[in-house]
């Protein structure tokens, strides 16, 4: 009995130790916030100057960026370099676009951009690690720093990338919801869901446009929501709902991947919505924001260019193209810019590809989950995607 | 005589449990200062804000099974509102059940039959033993979700169908004379209960305690039936469930979801409860099972007035605590897709993106949930419990 105090003091001791040995481990600790007063609220509105000093690639002159950064700045490359990974935040179940292979590695679409972003920073595309994020989780693994980007087919809307204090960084894949149903159901509009149930993922704007097209069009319909892929097409297959709703590149994967028989499934010939899809980052880190801009950018510009993981090499050696010279890092110092190397691109193209290769490699014709590229073609063969220039 | 040499400070027994009490209490004060202020700066570094405010916007997505009026148009907190009824109603029905099972298969773990023991024997051990969670998609994926499609749908008499959309029993429209009949009802709850009332004060008096409860509910059975057929009119029409073209339509539809989380629930906890029920009714000592034979009780009579008044002094304590599992454990609906509370705040949470907020309410609700259940079983208990002469 008399012990019991001390026994107590004994163990809040060690919690105590224990939580002050949590503290550091708070998003690593940025370089640009040790520069700044201890009191952390107040400064994180004022601006700092920061000083970068940025690793040369060998044969070009030492440069010193000296630019005015908020706090935050840096913090995520600085992060990612000092923990020699990238930790990418995935879906992990959705065929074509991150699903483990059979070898047991994580390929598709979404899985290859975060492997290009590990070969622009570390030059090593097997840098990363691939952490499966459920919808509901996606953000929150994102604002508190679990993940370093999050590469999971995430509609960019207005309220998530300014409410949640996330980042949409661009489109890498431009979708739309459609619905599937089973091709016996004879179900060709949406007036023939009337009364119907449609299987729908839970905390998706997919949820949200099932509902504003719906209550639009008066149809009357009940939603099953569930929390992941293979628990909604699981219900679905088991003639749970009249139909699925989804993104179309998610149903198509899933038609063709986690349906019993998938040609008793169709895409009905009708789209719910735009569905942007894309890489997200956390506010507050404009030199990430840039980098996983630029990455997706660099894989879009080398299709145009013609640049390829097969001819890159050559290019490099031989093209007189100012500006294949300047994204392969020949000329200029662009790289430099961001804080990576000046051969980041060339290593996205060499180890992952260029845009078209990504593509292909998930979605293309010879594989298991096409889908026709359509939206997703350069601007210059009728598509939408259209890099910035690289100069 | 020496004077008693005064203790040391330090070594005083009161003063050092005030010392450590309240250094202890300071490390807990101080440790939950430490979380909040973590909490907030990290909030503010990413530009994010605390506060309720968001529960008023539109929420934007349906609900599958709502018992309140709900559409797309209204707001989170009314979103939130539908789950917690619908946790509420998975809550009773289940709590419901659950003792249904329990007590009968406790008792029948007493069985002096060996077939309906080592039945009851088995069933306990089965499902205490595997994780609800497992119970739960089984009963959905294996279950419920294996019923035959619409157009094969199995149809009981009553008729009630079964279909993998669903069971559909038939329901009962209220028509113009219901407003009557809801008076009716009414007079025969007061009947019912004053008939119970009235036998328990003649049985006190008496000594001779007739069947309170069953006469009770004999005049209640009594008044509605009479009421249902002198109205002019009856007051509910029934509507009948019947296959139309690929859906069920009319009657009542039960979803896969709310039957698999009711059975999955019911059923895991009435094993629990069944060995309450059973350690109850152990507690009570031999002797009091032969004193009352030897009074000349039945069988019957021995259980119901003798043993188990006594073992629900023991039952009840432990009971209060299963309820209290069953109502939380409705939050594993989330696997199957039952819209209860914490599925619909995911939603919200996800839609929103205030997952703090959300975490806190949730967590807040179901704290008073679980009091209030407490407060409740507790209030029971005291009546139950030994009273000392």
């Amino acid at each position: 009995m008399k012990h019991t105090p001390f026994h107590i003091l004994v163990f809040l001791l060690l919690l105590s130790l224990a939580i002050s040995a949590c503290g550091p481990t708070e998003p690593a600790a940025p370089a640009a916030e040790t520069q700044a007063p201890a009191e952390a609220p107040q400064v994180v509105k004022e601006t700092v100057i920061v000083t970068v000093e940025v690793p040369a690639a060998p044969g070009t002159p030492q440069v010193q960026v000296q630019v005015a950064q908020a706090p935050g700045f840096g913090e995520t490359l600085e992060a990612v370099k000092t923990r020699g990974n990238l930790i990418c935040g995935v879906n992990g179940q959705l065929p074509g676009f991150s699903f483990l292979d059979p070898d047991g590695n994580f390929s598709g679409f979404d899985a290859d951009f975060c492997r290009a972003l590990a070969a622009a920073v570390f030059g090593d595309a097997t840098k990363v690690e691939f952490r499966p994020v459920t919808t509901q989780e996606r953000f929150t693994a994102l604002q508190t720093g679990e993940i370093d980007v999050l590469m999971r087919n995430t509609t960019w809307t207005v309220t998530r990338d300014t409410e949640l204090g996330l980042n949409f960084v661009g489109t890498t894949f431009y979708d739309g919801q459609g619905i599937l149903v089973p091709v016996d159901s004879g179900i060709a509009t949406l007036a023939d869901l009337e009364g119907g149930t449609i299987c729908v993922q839970k905390g998706t704007t997919t949820e949200l446009n099932l509902a504003d097209v719906m209550a639009t069009n008066g149809v009357n319909y009940t939603p099953a929501v569930f929390d992941d892929v293979n628990a909604t097409y699981g219900a679905y297959a088991e003639g749970r709902c009249d139909a699925a709703t989804s993104d179309k590149s998610q149903l198509s994967s899933v038609a063709k991947g986690l349906l019993p028989e998938p040609d008793q499934h169709v895409i009905m010939d009708l789209t719910l919505s735009k569905e942007p899809l894309g890489p997200v980052v956390r506010h507050g880190d404009d030199q990430w924001f840039d980098i996983v801009k630029w990455v997706v950018s660099a894989t879009i510009a080398a299709e145009e260019y013609g640049v390829n993981s097969e001819n890159v090499d050559d290019l490099l050696a031989t093209s007189e193209n100012p500006e294949i010279r300047r994204l392969l890092g020949v000329e200029g110092d662009l790289g430099l810019k961001f804080g990576l190397e000046n051969s980041w691109a060339y290593n996205i193209i060499k180890l992952v590809g260029n845009y078209a290769e990504i593509y292909d490699r998930s979605l293309g014709e010879s594989t298991p989950t096409y889908i026709p590229r359509g939206l997703n073609s350069l601007y210059t063969s009728g598509g939408v995607l259209y890099a910035p220039p690289f100069r | 005589m020496q004077a008693p040499k005064r203790l040391p400070v330090w070594r005083d027994e009161r003063v050092l449990s005030w010392f450590f009490q309240l250094l202890f209490l300071l490390l807990v004060v101080m440790l939950f200062v430490y979380l909040g202020r973590n909490l907030l700066q990290n909030l503010e570094r990413q530009g994010l804000s605390l506060g309720l405010d968001f529960l008023d916007t539109t929420a934007g997505f349906d609900i599958g099974e709502h018992l309140v009026p709900y559409d797309r148009s209204r707001t989170f907190l009314e979103a939130f509102i539908v789950g917690l009824i619908n946790t509420a109603l998975v809550g009773v029905l289940g709590v419901i059940l659950a003792t249904l099972l329990g007590v009968v298969f406790g008792i029948a773990r007493l069985s002096t039959n060996f077939i309906v023991r080592q039945i009851a024997r088995w069933y306990i051990e089965f499902l205490r033993n595997i994780p609800l969670l497992v119970l739960l998609i089984f009963w959905y994926t294996g279950v419920f979700l294996k019923l035959p499609r619409v157009k094969e749908a199995i149809s009981l008499p009553g008729p009630v169908l079964l279909t993998n959309r669903g069971i559909a029993i038939p329901w009962g429209i209220p028509a113009e004379t219901f407003a009557q009949f809801r008076l009716v009802f009414l007079a025969a709850v007061l009947l019912g209960l004053s008939v119970v009332v009235l036998l328990n004060l003649y049985g006190r008096r008496t000594g001779r305690p007739p069947l309170a409860l069953l006469w009770g509910a004999l005049a209640f059975v009594a008044v509605v039936v009479l009421g249902w057929f002198l109205l002019p009119a009856p007051p509910l029409t029934w509507d009948y469930p019947s296959v139309q073209g690929l859906r069920i339509a009319g009657g009542r539809p039960l979803s896969p979801e709310f039957m698999a989380l009711l059975s999955g629930l019911a059923i895991y906890t009435s094993a629990f409860i069944a060995d309450v029920v059973r350690a109850g009714i152990q507690s009570v000592t031999k002797g009091q099972v032969e004193a009352a034979r030897s009074l000349g009780l039945k069988g019957g009579q021995v259980m119901r007035l003798v043993v188990f008044p006594q073992a629900l002094r023991v039952i009840v304590p432990p009971l209060t605590s299963q309820y209290l599992n069953l109502i939380k454990n409705s939050s594993l609906a989330v696997a199957i897709g039952y819209p209860e509370m914490f599925h619909v705040s995911g939603t919200i949470l996800n839609q929103s993106g205030r997952a703090v907020e959300m975490i806190a309410l949730v967590m807040a609700v179901y704290l008073a949930i679980s009091l209030l259940t407490s407060a409740l079983m507790n209030w029971y208990n005291r009546k139950v419990r030994l009273v000392e002469r």
